[in-house]
């Protein structure tokens, strides 16, 4: 063994000042408390959703409707049944609307547009579309579909403006995956001579479905957790109502009213009804990442 | 001092055993063979090769350092579980250039790397041995891993000065850790310059972007920048592969006036070029140390047939 | 050779028939038509956004009306600043504290974290983007501003020497409160384009600053900051497009007063919760100030997003250029759909 004392001052030249050791254990630990807040709120909001809403689930919480009764307390005031059929709804809506138009423009993106000014002008436009505040869609739709035709509130017109929302998402994911398909990929079928409708219909998009499966899930848990859109355009009713040309409540909206009262029993059932649509939205997740990982691409 | 009788053949023992006798006597006869020739004349300092080794068979009258910069002992290197380097018992003697030659994949820069402590950055990886600076092992618990790899500088394969950075920043940067003051800065900043050969291109430069430079100016600037730290070694993982020739020769041409200041440890796949530039040549395989010697000798009369075959081509 | 003598018929058997290039020709059409519809939605959108608003610019003028201090339903005066301000108050706090946070994450996350821990960790930051706006509001009202509120008034208290920040009754729904949850909500973008753009610094440029002999906060300074910077201020703005545009939290919590709150811990209002809370009964003005209102804010969004999406284009750009491969990674994340990203 090397004579340690001796030789370690050798090194001494070279040593590091006690100044810059402090600074880089400063910084290490200033950097694990930061990472270490921003995992409080994560845990603060698990615990208090359970805690709260835990309470209030029940049986009939998920079978009876809100009966808008808001002075009393217990049973009176209902469950939130139409508000969780109706998110089904209006986002399952939303969903179809959103996902063929998204898809397809997608693969226009990929397999046409390309490189083409209109491809670069549609991408610019997505990535504006992306940035637009939600309620401005819930506007729009207004503007357009309750101003523009002089009737009323629908559920279909809250899935038309979640389904604008949903659109850059959609259009952006599929973008993606799509282009991770390996170009030797489609290659190889064309040069079997196949039209190049079947190269899409039968390779590519078979190659990206997991991958896109993932990125539309997550629009899709996106759009049932977002509240303005519908405000002005569902509107909501507190009957269970499987017309979507009428008035639809929706958990969001329900949730959002609920807030607002004084009675405890119903800012309780508002705790019942985040949990319930956290644990929606936590599922879809899930089950988005499990895709995702069976996909052959990511 | 010569051995009494006849030495055993070095070439017959297998040279991951040769005990500290045997070596002795290998360094004892390196001693008294003339030095090779070479196509750069450099200067005249530092063509004998430093005998001052722990057998006394020293040599009197060599300039700047005396003895051997770095000693490797039973160096292995692993990757997780797969072993990379075998167990390496190799001398670098100071003020000299040592050439590692071998194979793709025989570890010559994962040893290498072991040097300056660079290879236990990569997730996973571990290293085992000693590698001692003079007396200083720098595997042991107590040395401070940022101390050891500013007295052994590297010098990459991609020239990579800091993108954002100005030329004075670059090479100020490694001095600027330590020291702030600006008179200091400066003066180091056109020292370490002037020992890559840089400092009359860039002196009215300086203030623009390193990334500005030429593949061959931009190594020549990763070299000021080690430069800069005033380290003992620098070890360099194929300096030259990505720059053409006439960059590449420059390089060389430095490598032979740096050998002044720090004693040079060069990786390269280039036979050619370790002939050139190196004193001492070390042949990898397979993770072992083979043969080292003289470049001369390793690369006109090698002692193993395995040297012999890859530098005459038979595999590489 | 004649293509046309290869087969009996009178088309070679190298042309396809027309009817078989009909799916194609139709799928290209068909899919260019609605990729253009795309473009003509958002103007048509512009366009009857700027419709509708129209009323309310004629009485108070664009100025008058954007920089006009008197929100005054009653009176049918439509100055919109305490809902600029406010809107911009809240959204420089969630920058404030929500940047720093999610910068120091990423720093962990790609430089110092064990790499086990390193994909759990990156998951839960990123199901903070889970969590709905109406779900942070609730839990903003009820548990977080409640606890705060002591802690607020001893700042208030302590601090009344400085204007704006002390020296007021702390209100349960404030700027503040506003500010902190929307920071929380702003983290996972931020956090995951930081993430990114720190991941792409090639290992080069480390291995250069270790080898000088750096600390590893110094190699960190010395080759991840300077290489993310863009990128980090480029995902930071789409935080601040993100926190621009929230309505439902900050409706709850940022007690809707329609003026300037006084101070850091009174209420005030924002351009989204006006129309949050106001639309559903307006009418005539009332109703055109608020699609002004709206109009405001998309011209706010649309500038910052588009200083954003600059600056991340640029930094993948060179990033892309230093790897000499692809951008970013081909997974989505909760944080991309939630940044749009």
């Amino acid at each position: 063994m090397s004579a340690h004392g001796a030789s370690t001052d050798r090194l001494s030249r070279f040593a590091v000042s006690p100044a810059r050791r402090r600074r880089d254990r400063l910084a290490r630990t200033g950097v694990l408390v930061g990472t270490a807040i921003a995992l409080v709120p994560l845990a603060l909001i698990v615990y208090y959703l359970l805690r709260k809403g835990l309470g209030a689930w029940s049986v009939s919480f998920f079978t009876t409707d809100p009966t808008g009764n808001t002075f009393f307390g217990g049973s009176s005031i209902g469950g939130i049944k139409s508000a969780i059929l109706g998110t089904i709804e209006i986002v399952a809506l939303a969903s179809a609307i959103s996902i063929p138009i998204g898809v397809g423009v997608a693969i226009w993106l990929v397999e046409y547009g390309r490189d083409s000014w209109l491809a670069h002008t549609v991408r610019f436009f997505v990535d504006v579309l992306t940035g637009v505040p939600s309620i401005l869609f819930g506007l729009f739709i207004y503007i357009v579909l309750i101003i523009g035709t002089g009737s009323t509130y629908a559920g279909y017109k809250g899935s038309i403006a979640l389904a604008l929302l949903m659109l850059p998402i959609v259009i952006r994911s599929a973008e993606v995956i799509l282009l991770l398909v390996p170009a030797a990929l489609r290659e190889s079928a064309l040069a079997l001579g196949a039209p190049r409708w079947r190269v899409i219909l039968n390779v590519v998009l078979p190659t990206a479905l997991p991958g896109m499966l993932t990125g539309v899930l997550l629009a899709v848990a996106r759009a049932a957790g977002e509240t303005a859109p519908l405000l002005f355009t569902a509107a909501a009713t507190l009957k269970t109502n499987f017309n979507l040309g009428g008035f639809m409540n929706s958990l969001p909206v329900q949730i959002y009213k609920d807030v607002t009262s004084p009675t405890t029993a119903v800012v309780n059932r508002a705790w019942g009804a985040a949990l319930t649509l956290v644990v929606m939205i936590l599922l879809l997740n899930l089950v988005a990442r499990l895709i995702s990982r069976r996909s052959r691409l990511a | 001092m010569t051995p009494d009788g006849p030495a055993p053949k070095v070439a017959d023992l297998d040279p991951d055993s040769r005990s500290e006798l045997e070596r002795g006597q290998q360094q004892a006869r390196d001693a008294s063979t003339a030095p090779p020739t070479r196509r750069i004349t450099g200067s005249a300092a530092g063509h004998q090769p430093a005998a001052g080794s722990r057998l006394g068979s020293g040599d009197a009258g060599v300039e700047a350092k005396a003895g051997i910069a770095v000693r490797l002992e039973g160096l292995r290197a692993f990757y997780g579980e797969a072993e990379q380097v075998k167990g390496i018992d190799l001398e670098f003697r100071a003020n000299e250039v040592t050439a590692i030659i071998g194979p793709s994949g025989c570890g010559k820069s994962t040893m290498v790397r072991c040097i300056n402590r660079m290879h236990e950055e990569i997730p996973g990886a571990h290293a085992e041995g000693r590698v001692l600076l003079e007396d200083l092992d720098v595997y042991d618990p107590a040395v401070d891993v940022v101390a050891v790899r500013r007295a052994v500088g590297m010098v990459f394969q991609k020239p990579n000065p800091f993108p954002t950075m100005s030329i004075f920043d670059n090479v100020a940067a490694g001095p600027r850790l330590s020291s702030r003051r600006r008179g200091d800065l400066r003066q180091k900043v056109e020292s370490a310059l002037r020992g890559a050969g840089l400092w009359d291109e860039v002196a009215d430069r300086l203030d623009e972007a390193g990334a500005g430079l030429s593949g061959g100016q931009q190594q020549r600037l990763c070299i000021a920048r080690s430069l800069a730290v005033e380290p003992e070694v620098i070890l360099m993982d194929e300096p030259c592969s990505a720059l053409d020739p006439i960059a590449t020769l420059k390089i060389e041409e430095l490598i032979d006036e740096l050998k002044q200041r720090v004693t040079i440890v060069i990786v390269t796949h280039n036979m050619q070029q370790a002939a050139r530039v190196a004193d001492r040549t070390a042949f990898m395989l397979d993770g072992k140390l083979v043969e080292v010697g003289p470049t001369q000798e390793i690369f006109t009369k090698p002692s193993d047939p395995r040297t012999e075959d890859y530098v005459t081509g038979k595999f590489g | 050779m004649d293509a046309a003598a290869l087969s009996g018929g009178d088309r070679s058997v190298l042309e396809r028939s027309p009817l078989s290039r009909l799916p194609d020709r139709a799928l290209k059409y068909g899919l260019t038509a609605l990729a253009a519809l795309i473009l003509a939605l958002i103007v048509y959108f512009f366009i009857r956004l700027v419709g509708q608003a129209r009323p309310a610019f004629a009485k108070e003028g664009v100025i008058g009306f954007v920089l006009g201090n008197d929100w005054n339903v009653g009176a049918e005066h439509f100055g919109a600043l305490p809902l600029l301000v406010g809107t911009l108050i809240t959204s420089a706090l969630a920058l404030a504290i929500g940047v720093p946070i999610a910068v120091a994450t990423a720093v962990y996350a790609t430089e110092l974290c064990p790499l086990r821990l390193r994909a759990p960790l990156t998951l839960l930051v990123e199901l903070l983007a889970a969590v709905p706006s109406v779900v942070y509001g609730l839990w903003g009202i009820f548990f977080l501003a409640p606890k705060l509120q002591p802690a607020e008034q001893w700042v208030a208290d302590r601090l009344s020497v400085i204007p704006f920040i002390g020296g007021g009754l702390v209100t349960i729904p404030n700027y503040f409160i506003t500010g902190l949850v929307l920071a929380i909500m702003i983290l996972p973008i931020v956090s995951a384009i930081a993430r990114e753009v720190m991941a792409a610094v090639p290992a080069d440029h480390k291995e250069a600053a270790l080898g000088l002999g750096a600390t590893r906060w110094e190699m960190i300074r010395l080759a991840v900051f300077p290489y993310c910077r863009s990128g980090i201020v480029g995902g930071a703005m789409l935080g601040l497009g993100r926190a621009i545009g929230e309505t439902i939290a900050v409706t709850i919590l940022i007690g809707n007063a329609p003026r300037l709150g006084a101070h850091l811990f009174s209420q005030g209002y924002s351009l989204a919760a006006a129309i949050a809370n106001e639309f559903g009964e307006a009418q005539g003005v009332h109703r055109s100030a608020l699609f002004a209102a709206g109009l405001v804010l998309f011209v706010l969004t649309l500038f910052v997003n588009g200083i954003a999406r600059l600056l991340v284009a640029r930094a993948s750009r060179g990033t892309r250029a230093a790897a000499g491969g692809r951008g970013p990674s081909g997974t989505i994340s909760v944080a991309d759909v939630a940044a749009g990203a």
